[in-house]
């Protein structure tokens, strides 16, 4: 592939330096000296100039390139760029933003400022916040379709209440579905009689809350309830973020921001949550407030030391779990060393989540499951194609190809797929498949 | 813009309001003209209210109105309304016992007709007293000050609808219009024809009973009568006996309509589009739905039970449960939405059966409805404000906005409730000892509740007191400051306190 990345930040760099080795890549960065020292640093073509100007994005031959990636530091740059691009050529372009407005109107019509793909750093940190604070005992875990539907892996632990359990009798929930059942490194495709035994690994794909509800009932003891107390400090974005994605998942965090406006509209936005108005760095307050007998604290403020500072003292006060954001990635391993339970740096997550994408494969989204055994895929569907138009329970009765339908999405909503449901165009689906027969099941798509 | 009213631009406004208004004259013309009565009357009235309304219109040829005349001129036109509208009864009543040829009299039961009040200052309401024209006249007062008449005027009158919003804004009941379209004018024809339907659904009911036999003295006269006096919460009746007069059929006839008054008509509208969620899960619709049914059932026990005595009119509703939840039913329905009809003389109940109709009256209709009082959306605001208060004064640093069904309310309305809230408790509560000291100084005097009750009846709009006040009593003996005071009380009730207030205010900053 030829790809053309915008901005030499630290996503920037990070991208390019994970797709240096097998792809062809240049990276395009306003800072000539910056251009300069990346040429030693990676095996890359670099350029110096304004990256959303036809002028260098000629030079950079946008116009032959398969895939254009916008990561510079401000939305607005990265979004010109994309659609300054796509008058050059027909590139892949990715776009990364800060603004979940943006990516509210990009999801409202798709395609819209050129941008074909569109990361959004502060929902994509919270996300991973939220991940990792309500699914502790998930495996592995990965968003679908823009974070509508979440896949899950799950050990069934000695003592989980659905270790002796049919599946019908443990997927009580209506938009959760039971992909796939691993049993001593054997992939099952599960029945609704199918008996779940302790150790084995269960695969299910549905809606995050869905998915949250059921890591309760498989794990009560690690996964936090809806008692536990969660306090997030900051309400920077990612703290706002975070509160939300929590509300939805039927918790209710306390959030603390110093500013008194910033406050008043978090309070506004988050009608589930207690916004309190103080200085998270005063730790009287802390005490008064008996944040050292929150469950979980998630650090969100707008700088390091203070997030440093805050978790530190959160965890001597004898909180379970902190988890901090950190901005700098090269501060992540000293969080982690000090003794803070998750560091999650913005913009390893984003490099991350647009280097996922940019892996050659037939799908849209692919998650790896078990040693290769299987995989679970997002597809859309095209007009005509194999999947669409009959009911599920024919196709699969008809294909020799042992696949499973977890979740369908139709216009950002998600279906939850029956034996009786008909696919159509454009749907996106979320299925199991055994990883020989990929091929098989993209072709139909 | 200067920090001052306009006058010339304010009269102008008012008078050409006043010159359209007149118009509506036509209606008790006709009456007057079927029944041979009274026709010189409204010619004569028709004259002069038109010749004043063109008088002031020709003070400015092109009037540019601000927010602060907007006030002024929503106030002024209402008064000026009430004036115009008591020309007939001073005139038809000269020569005659009437006590409506008093110029007091007549500004009150005119006041009391606009601004959907429905209390009388005529001892005798029957056909022998008044003509059959004077009477509708009463009661179409009160279907033209329901919907309002500034939303008439803007509905009908173009040149209005630049200032449109401003001008009903000040006169729509609640805290803050509702805008349903994006032309103003458009807003104000839909709120009047869904009121002109429901009118012409309940005078289209009532006929139906009197046509089949089941309700004998239902006229047609008698059906626009009331027609014209229930979906304005207004509570005028040609009948002396008020809805008493009528067999029980008409009785509960009344009551989804008197309910539907105190409605906010906003949501009829999102129901027409075919958007009914928007009415079921209006916070304020299901509280006030919820209060109508717990008040009523409340009464409607306590009747049972023997909280009234038997009367003439009524009936006995102790151990008779038909009449009993018909009394409880039809008697908040009335006076909750501050319609002041009655089927049963209250003035004569125990005094816990009062206090629960006082506190009723409190209450008010919802907000965008034709009901006066304090209304239901702000007691509502009001008591989450209040809990919200309670809740951070234990814990100092949590921000709390106030929510309404999911919707954060602005600190500058709920500032704006608080202000409202006192000015007219306020207000009430000075009236209440004015009313009892000016009675008492005339050797008319009331007791504390019926004081009380008199302040609260004509500041709510509601009609009916207690005592001689009651439902088939009279404000005529009342000293006539007591009813100058009242007038003031009828119109500074209907504007919700800040129009009027503004006006003073304005007219002391000139100075």
């Amino acid at each position: 592939m030829y790809v053309v990345v915008i901005g030499a930040g630290e996503v920037g760099t990070s991208i390019a330096a994970s797709l240096a080795s097998d792809h062809e890549v240049v990276v395009v960065d306003v800072d000539p000296d910056r251009a300069e020292q990346l040429k030693y640093e990676l095996d890359v073509l670099t350029i110096a100039g304004d990256g959303t100007t036809s002028d260098i994005q000629s030079a950079a031959e946008v116009g032959r390139a398969d895939m254009i990636i916008a990561c510079t530091d401000d939305d607005q740059t990265n979004l010109v760029a994309c659609g300054a691009a796509k008058t050059l050529g027909d590139g892949f372009t990715i776009a990364r933003v800060k603004s979940t407005e943006f990516l509210r109107t990009w999801q409202g019509s798709e395609g819209a400022f050129g941008v074909d793909f569109m990361v959004c750093t502060d929902l994509l940190t919270a996300e991973n916040i939220v991940r990792v604070i309500g699914l502790p005992a998930a495996v592995d875990v990965d968003p679908f379709a823009g974070g509508l539907v979440q896949m899950a892996e799950f050990e069934i632990g000695e003592g989980s209440p659905v270790a002796g359990q049919t599946v019908s009798e443990a997927d009580r929930f209506e938009s959760l579905t039971f992909v796939g059942l691993f049993r001593d490194g054997e992939m099952t495709i599960p029945r609704g009689d199918t008996d779940i035994v302790v150790g084995d690994r269960a695969v299910v794909v549905g809606s995050p809350e869905s998915v949250q509800s059921f890591a309760t009932d498989v794990a009560p003891a690690t996964t936090p309830d809806h008692a536990d107390e969660i306090v997030v400090v900051g309400g920077s974005e990612i703290g706002y973020q975070t509160a939300r994605l929590l509300e939805e998942r039927d918790f209710t965090p306390r959030l603390i921001e110093r500013d008194a406006d910033r406050a008043r509209w978090l309070a506004e936005n988050l009608p589930n949550s207690v916004v309190m108005e103080h200085d998270a760095t005063d730790t009287e307050f802390l005490s008064r407030e008996h944040v050292d007998e929150a469950d979980i604290v998630v650090t969100a403020l707008g700088s390091d030391e203070k997030n440093l500072l805050i978790s530190v003292l959160a965890k001597r006060l004898g909180v379970d779990r902190v988890i901090a954001v950190v901005d700098s990635p090269d501060y992540v391993t000293v969080f982690e060393e000090i003794g803070i339970d998750i560091a999650i740096n913005p913009r390893t997550v984003t490099a991350e989540e647009i280097t996922r994408f940019t892996y050659e494969s037939v799908a849209e989204n692919i998650a790896v499951l078990e040693n290769d055994q299987a995989e679970v895929l997002e597809l859309e569907l095209t007009e005509g194609c194999g999947l669409t138009g009959r009911p599920i329970s024919e196709i699969v009765a008809e294909s020799d190809v042992r696949f499973v339908i977890g979740a369908i999405t139709r216009n950002h909503q998600l279906v939850t797929p029956r034996g009786d449901t008909v696919l159509r165009a454009g749907d996106h689906v979320i299925l199991l498949v055994e990883s020989d027969s990929v091929g098989q099941i993209a072709s139909m798509a | 813009m200067t920090r001052t009213i306009d006058p010339r631009a304010t009269l102008s406004y008012t008078g050409s309001i006043v010159k359209f208004l007149s118009a509506s004259m036509v209606v008790p013309l006709l009456v007057a003209l079927i029944y041979g009565a009274d026709v010189l009357t409204f010619a004569a009235s028709m004259t002069i209210a038109v010749a004043l309304g063109t008088g002031l219109e020709r003070l400015d040829d092109e009037p540019d109105i601000g927010p602060r005349d907007a006030l002024a001129v929503v106030s002024l036109a209402w008064f000026m309304a009430a004036v115009v509208g008591a020309i007939p009864y001073v005139i038809a009543g000269y020569g005659t016992s009437s006590a409506l040829a008093h110029p007091v009299n007549a500004l009150f039961e005119s006041m009391s007709g606009f601004t959907t009040t429905g209390a009388t200052a005529t001892a005798e309401i029957s056909f022998e007293q008044h003509s059959r024209a004077v009477l509708m006249w009463r009661q179409l007062t009160q279907w033209l000050g329901g919907m309002g008449i500034i939303v008439l005027m803007v509905a009908i009158l173009p040149q209005l609808a630049v200032n449109g919003a401003q001008l009903m804004e000040s006169e729509a009941p609640g805290p803050g219009l509702q805008k349903l379209t994006p032309r103003i004018v458009e807003t104000a024809r839909a709120l009047w024809l869904i009121y002109l339907a429901f009118t012409v659904a309940l005078i289209a009911v009532l006929t139906l009973l009197g046509v089949t036999g089941l309700a004998p003295e239902m006229d047609l006269y008698n059906a626009i009568a009331h027609g014209f006096s229930t979906l304005p919460t207004g509570g005028f009746s040609p009948e002396a006996e008020s809805i008493g007069a009528f067999s029980p059929v008409v009785q509960w006839a009344f009551v989804p309509f008197m309910v539907i008054a105190g409605v906010n008509f906003a949501l009829f509208w999102y129901v027409l589009r075919d958007d009914p969620r928007e009415m079921f899960e209006n916070t304020e619709f299901r509280m006030y739905l919820g209060l109508v049914t717990g008040f009523a059932a409340i009464l409607a026990v306590g009747l049972f039970y023997g909280g009234a005595p038997a009367t003439e009119i009524g009936g006995i509703t102790e151990g008779v449960t038909e009449n009993a939840l018909r009394q409880g039913v039809f008697q908040i329905a009335s006076l909750m939405n501050s319609t002041g009809f009655a089927t049963a003389d209250f003035a004569a109940w125990d005094t816990q059966t009062q206090f629960l109709l006082l506190f009723a009256m409190f209450i008010g209709g919802s907000a965008g409805s034709t009901g006066g009082g304090i209304k239901v959306i702000r007691w509502l605001i009001l008591l989450k404000t209040l809990r919200r208060e309670l809740y951070t004064t234990a814990n100092p640093n949590v921000v709390r906005p106030v929510r309404l069904g999911g919707e954060v309310v602005d600190e500058d309305v709920i500032r704006g409730i608080l202000v409202f809230t006192l000015l007219y408790v306020l207000v009430f509560a000075l009236s209440a000892v004015f009313i009892e000291i000016d009675t008492t100084r005339i050797g008319e005097g009331l007791t504390g509740i019926e004081a009380l009750a008199a302040s609260l009846a004509t500041i709510g709009n509601i009609g009916p007191g207690l005592g001689p006040l009651g439902p088939f009593g009279t404000y005529e003996f009342l000293p006539n400051t007591t009813k100058l005071l009242m007038i003031g009380l009828m119109w500074i009730g209907r504007l919700e306190i800040v129009p009027v207030l503004a006006l003073f205010v304005a007219s002391v900053d000139e100075r």
